[in-house]
């Protein structure tokens, strides 16, 4: 007999305002019979509806009527043939837009927690994994550029095919946005750590430190015998307003503001990364992006921490289950509001932040509501940081220096259906050809071009 | 990991390092910088590469201990490795097209980094007056390395302990005053030095060329950390400069900013020394 319970077996989690002051995940995940009894919501549907929400097609009635017997290990076998980082997406992927809202249940009360069950399953094998087999090697070489969601997953996917796979990391540690952008308390580094050990075991082979475009070209990586290159060098640099006083000591992009706190670990004073110690802090922007820093910011020790978003709580980009625990964890949403410019004291330090109401107009080209400024709705936040989210624009390097790599009139990349750029051989997937989006996406990129690479290699 | 091949004193507080970095040496070009992190828990710091070799397979690099992450770096000796080196990054220096007289500008260890720039206009068969200005005396660097690179070397001291007594701002307006044409003028050294060689070199409307040295974090075109006002617009240093037309570049911003950290590296400098410098 299914569970019939119409709302999700909860989670536990730290006490909200224990939690908003250290850097320790946020949520602990379900025990074994949690797992269970949540398992047993499921109604597995003969038309899988909620398969068709998953952008890497995780068999996932499948794996939940295993959780529900007990068999956990099978489940996780189940997930992890098809997502090369169940412990991540997990955590990470707004499965209230994908595989959620697909889900039967969620029409008369809350669906399944998909999420959190394939959380349950990649935590609780993490430990318990044999070594993996390592494919016969078909003699075919192939290099990765960037080792974030996309790079990894295409990496993971060819490795299993017999490639040998070379990651080309510019930064010092593999992960891309899962180790600079996502915040431990939400994505713990040791997880991402043991994800990528996990493929390295498989034969793929990582070298941080490179910069490809500058310390080698996409071309000398043909000329050193790869045969195909999958770029995934994800999103670039930050966007500001454009607004007076972003030159201000104190204002920050959330790129640099996550860097410092998740890579650099500017939270532990081991570590030598500064960051400014705030009071009042103003982020702008309505993102997950935007979500993490805010939190972060509180974590550091932050009296009043602000969202600023120009539209309203129904458009907010951010993942539910964030804006919800942000929330709990005394974040201000300052909604349709918009700022102005920002105010410095005289030393150039950031004093306060000046900001418009809004209203919502009617529906744009895109279907959202478009903001109005409400005139002479002008009040002042004080606030002696503000950190811009605002989202990135691409990164430039690769596209400074790769001949015959087109991209279009916003810098990313251009490809066709299976991940293929302009240039031969060459292809890409994740933000790099989307601009700033999901990690879930990136993973899902980077499994098609794995296919499309194998397919491109077979038939040369 | 990247061996320190050699380590060399060049004063109290400049110290000269070669790292094996073939993949880096074989790319590295003048105006280009690295990142380097010293241990885990270092900061990334970029330092622009002051010479190559790529025959050798080295970079070498000039830094001034001047913050706690120089500091940890310093405490590296020769045989030692650095657990990051990432580069070559930034825009090799785009020298003005058919320039026959350049003069190179640079202040205290900011000569690190106009030496190349030196040593390869003069091997391109430029006349490069190199004007090289320090404290005083005990502080000057790589005097004979500038003078071999150089087809006239004018050092300055502040104090008048060597050389010309005076700025580097002085003897570029005599230099120019007597007469002499520069179809370019390279600055590279503390920011308030590099904004008064624009001012003097603005009026002439001569073309100079100076390399920014922002706060930065990832230097790969990520964070933004080290974005400066050129032209009234947001540039990036670690991927659109270091190298920038100086008469359009907002010293001022750049000053202010690159303050953000004084007191956090005050902290920490006392936790590596016990208070004492």
């Amino acid at each position: 007999m299914p569970n019939m319970d119409p709302k999700k077996t909860p989670m536990p989690e730290q006490e909200p305002l224990v939690r908003a002051r250290n850097f320790k995940e946020v949520s602990y995940g379900y025990t074994a019979e949690q797992a269970v009894n949540e398992a047993k919501r499921c109604l597995n549907c003969k038309n899988r509806p909620c398969m068709t929400g998953c952008p890497v097609s995780v068999r996932i009635p499948e794996f939940i009527a295993k959780v529900a017997e007990g068999d956990f290990e099978g489940a996780y076998g189940i997930i992890k043939s098809t997502n090369s980082l169940p412990a991540v997406c997990g955590r990470v992927c707004p499965q209230e837009r994908q595989c959620e809202s697909k889900c039967v249940r969620g029409i008369k009360g809350e669906p399944v927690g998909i999420g959190r069950l394939e959380r349950f399953c990649a935590d609780h094998m993490r430990d318990k994994q044999p070594d993996p087999e390592i494919p016969t090697p078909n003699g075919h070489k192939v290099a990765i550029i960037g080792a974030g969601p996309a790079g990894l997953t295409a990496a993971g996917d060819l490795a299993k095919l017999g490639y040998e796979v070379t990651v080309f990391e510019a930064f010092h540690t593999a992960g891309g946005v899962l180790m600079y952008g996502i915040p431990e308390f939400r994505l713990p580094k040791s997880i991402v750590r043991s994800e990528i050990e996990g493929l390295e075991k498989l034969g793929v082979k990582i070298m941080t430190n490179m910069v490809i475009g500058k310390v080698l070209s996409v071309d000398e990586l043909f000329s050193m015998g790869f045969e195909a290159v999958f770029i995934g060098s994800g999103a670039g640099l930050p966007r500001f307003m454009g607004i007076d006083g972003e030159d201000l000591v104190g204002v920050y992009s959330a790129n640099e503001y996550l860097t410092r706190i998740n890579l650099m670990k500017a939270y532990d004073d081991e570590y030598f990364t500064p960051i400014k110690k705030s009071k009042n802090v103003a982020v702008v922007g309505g993102g997950n992006v935007a979500m993490d820093s805010a939190r972060s910011a509180m974590r550091l020790g932050a009296e009043k921490v602000y969202i600023i978003y120009r539209r309203s709580m129904d458009e907010l980009p951010a993942r539910k289950e964030e804006v919800h625990h942000a929330q709990e964890e005394g974040i201000e949403f300052r909604l349709l509001t918009n700022p102005t410019r920002v105010i410095g004291d005289k030393n150039g330090q950031v004093e306060a932040i000046e900001c418009v109401k809004m209203e919502l107009g009617d529906p744009d080209a895109s279907g959202r509501r478009s903001p109005k400024v409400i005139e002479g709705s002008e009040f002042a936040l004080d606030v002696d940081t503000v950190i811009m989210a605002l989202g990135t624009s691409p990164n430039p390097l690769l596209r400074m220096t790769t001949p015959g790599l087109e991209t279009n009139s916003k810098g990313t990349l251009i490809v066709n259906e299976n991940e293929c750029t302009t240039k031969e051989g060459v292809f890409a997937g994740g933000d790099a050809v989307t601009g700033a989006a999901t990690v879930i996406l990136a993973m899902g990129a980077g499994k098609k071009a794995a296919a499309a690479i194998d397919d491109y290699i077979r038939n040369k | 990991m990247y061996k320190i091949l050699k380590k060399k004193q060049l004063n109290e507080q400049v110290v000269l390092i070669e790292i094996d970095a073939p993949f880096i040496a074989a790319k590295a070009e003048p105006g280009q910088f690295v990142i380097v992190r010293s241990d885990e828990k270092g900061e990334r710091i970029p330092f622009t590469i002051s010479d190559y070799d790529r025959e050798k397979g080295t970079i070498t690099v000039i830094y001034q201990i001047i913050g706690a992450s120089t500091m940890r770096l310093a405490q590296l000796e020769q045989g030692d490795s650095i657990l990051d080196v990432a580069g070559p990054l930034g825009v090799a220096t785009e020298y003005a097209e058919g320039a026959k007289r350049v003069a190179v500008v640079g202040g205290g260890v900011g000569c690190a980094i106009a030496y190349p720039q030196a040593k390869k206009l003069f091997g391109m068969g430029v006349t490069v007056d190199m004007i090289a200005g320090f404290r005083s005396k005990d502080f000057i660097i790589l005097d004979d390395e500038m003078r071999a690179a150089s087809s006239e070397l004018h050092i300055c001291t502040d104090d008048g302990s060597y050389g010309y007594k005076g700025f580097v701002t002085n003897k570029l307006q005599e230099l120019i005053d007597s007469g002499i044409h520069y179809d370019e003028v390279i600055a590279i050294g503390p920011v308030p030095m590099m904004k008064f060689v624009c001012r003097v070199t603005e009026p002439y409307g001569i073309k100079t060329l100076v390399s920014l040295n922002p706060i930065m974090v990832d230097g790969t075109g990520m964070c933004g950390c080290c974005r400066v006002k050129v032209g009234g617009k947001i540039r990036y240093a670690c991927v659109e400069g270091p190298d920038f037309d100086g008469h359009q570049v907002d010293f001022d911003e750049l000053m202010r900013r690159n303050s953000t950290y004084k007191e956090h590296e005050a902290r920490h400098i006392c936790r590596l020394t016990g208070g004492v410098r």
